[in-house]
């Protein structure tokens, strides 16, 4: 076959498109991280979720070591159950603690995970026990409010 | 009155006539691609002319838009105290939307006019008569070539636009103003996904890659035969694919990216 520049050309233009596409999909991207092969799952049950999202991280002392990977409400139990997926290399104990954290003041949320001292290791397919809702600022103030208010009057009385 | 009613009338059973003749000539167009599978050359050459030529501007465009990016984004996200996520404002933006429509509009000037200048002069010129009259398909020899030189050409030109892009921003971010290297990177991959928002943003570039080539590829062969045709035809294709390319950009985005 008869080569010419324009082969070259077009050669080095596929490449260097395929290239870009690549580095789209590896460096800005986050084709690298945990994948379904290589993770396990572990559910957890919270009272409120507040704002989480599926796809959020689950950090341990601030480690991201795993996502959520879907949420789904329980009719019965009315309570949120949060599926996680877990990087396979990060190991818990079985009585391990989740809770739902922001990161910064108006950061995302994400779920934090606390290592507990059981024996046995969590499994694909257990239940996390111990969760702690996430704060929702309306309820904080609505208690920080009642509280002044019922402190009010008593404080007076007091003179 | 009367006759401005008429006018109107008149314009849109016009456009509606030229949109149906515009969906004849690419089904013409698709079915009669046989040939460029048994002769790749004229593709080659197609991507040649509309791809590599393409390259300088889309890769020196890329890089200002990243760097202007970068500049702009810092100045607002320092007010809030988060200028690490200048990695994620510079990779979204360019990978969802500034990607794909800037090069696309780019791609539209610099490659789709050249292809309604080159089939309206080859068909004023009756060049394309010629063709059948020797009985060469003009559709498989000289349209549909184009077509898929085009179509194959923008998705990459679009990514390499994006990679630009962000190396751009990169460079204003981290290189010049000192944001943190790490952060930046790890930000941007904790929000950028790969299915979300990498591959919609290669399907957008390939449906713009299509629409600019198809319109650029009809506005040249429904051109009248003068001088002053082609020159009218030229400038409708890039008002008419700008316009689709904005048009179709807010449909698919509306689609891509709701919810979660």
């Amino acid at each position: 076959m008869k080569r010419t520049a324009v082969d070259l050309w077009v050669g080095i233009f596929v490449v260097g498109g395929l290239v870009a596409l690549m580095v789209l999909a590896l460096k800005v991207g986050n084709a690298n991280t945990v994948s379904a092969g290589r993770g396990y799952r572990v559910t957890a049950e919270f009272e409120n979720i507040g704002g989480l999202k599926p796809k959020a991280p689950v950090k341990s002392a601030g480690v991201v070591v795993g996502r959520v990977e879907s949420i789904a409400f329980d009719n019965k139990k009315f309570v949120a159950r949060v599926t996680l997926l877990l990087d396979k290399t990060y190991e818990f104990p079985k009585d391990s603690s989740a809770e739902i954290l922001t990161s910064g003041l108006l950061g995302e949320q994400y779920i934090g995970l606390d290592g507990g001292g059981d024996e046995q290791l969590l499994k694909d397919g257990d239940r996390l026990t111990l969760t702690q809702s996430a704060m929702v600022l309306e309820k904080m103030i609505g208690r920080f409010l009642f509280n002044k208010a019922a402190e009010g009057p008593a404080a007076e009385k007091q003179e | 009155m009367i006759d401005a009613i008429r006018q109107v009338g008149a314009k849109t059973v016009n456009g509606i006539w030229k949109f149906g003749c515009a969906t004849r000539f690419s089904f013409t167009m698709l079915a009669r691609s046989g040939m460029c599978l048994r002769r790749p050359q004229l593709v080659l050459d197609e991507i040649y002319f509309t791809g590599v030529l393409s390259l300088i501007i889309i890769i020196v465009s890329g890089l200002f838009v990243g760097l202007v990016l970068g500049l702009q984004g810092y100045e607002t996200l320092k007010r809030f105290g988060s200028a690490e996520a200048l990695g994620t404002l510079v990779a979204l933006s360019l990978v969802r939307e500034l990607g794909p429509v800037v090069a696309a509009l780019l791609f539209a000037s610099r490659a789709g006019s050249a292809i309604t200048a080159k089939i309206g002069i080859m068909k004023s010129t009756e060049q394309l008569s010629a063709m059948e009259m020797m009985a060469v398909d003009p559709h498989a020899r000289v349209i549909a070539p184009i077509f898929w030189g085009g179509a194959i050409s923008m998705p990459l030109l679009a990514a390499i636009f994006s990679a630009f892009g962000v190396f751009g921003g990169y460079l204003i971010g981290v290189v010049i103003i000192g944001v943190d290297s790490g952060a930046f990177w790890s930000q941007m991959q904790a929000s950028v996904d790969l299915r979300e928002d990498v591959m919609n943003g290669v399907i957008k570039s390939v449906v713009f890659g299509v629409a600019v080539t198809l319109i650029a590829l009809f506005e040249g062969y429904d051109t009248p035969a003068t001088a002053e045709g082609v020159s009218y035809a030229v400038t409708r294709t890039v008002v008419t694919s700008a316009l689709a390319v904005l048009a179709l950009d807010f449909v698919m985005t509306s689609f891509m990216f709701t919810g979660v």
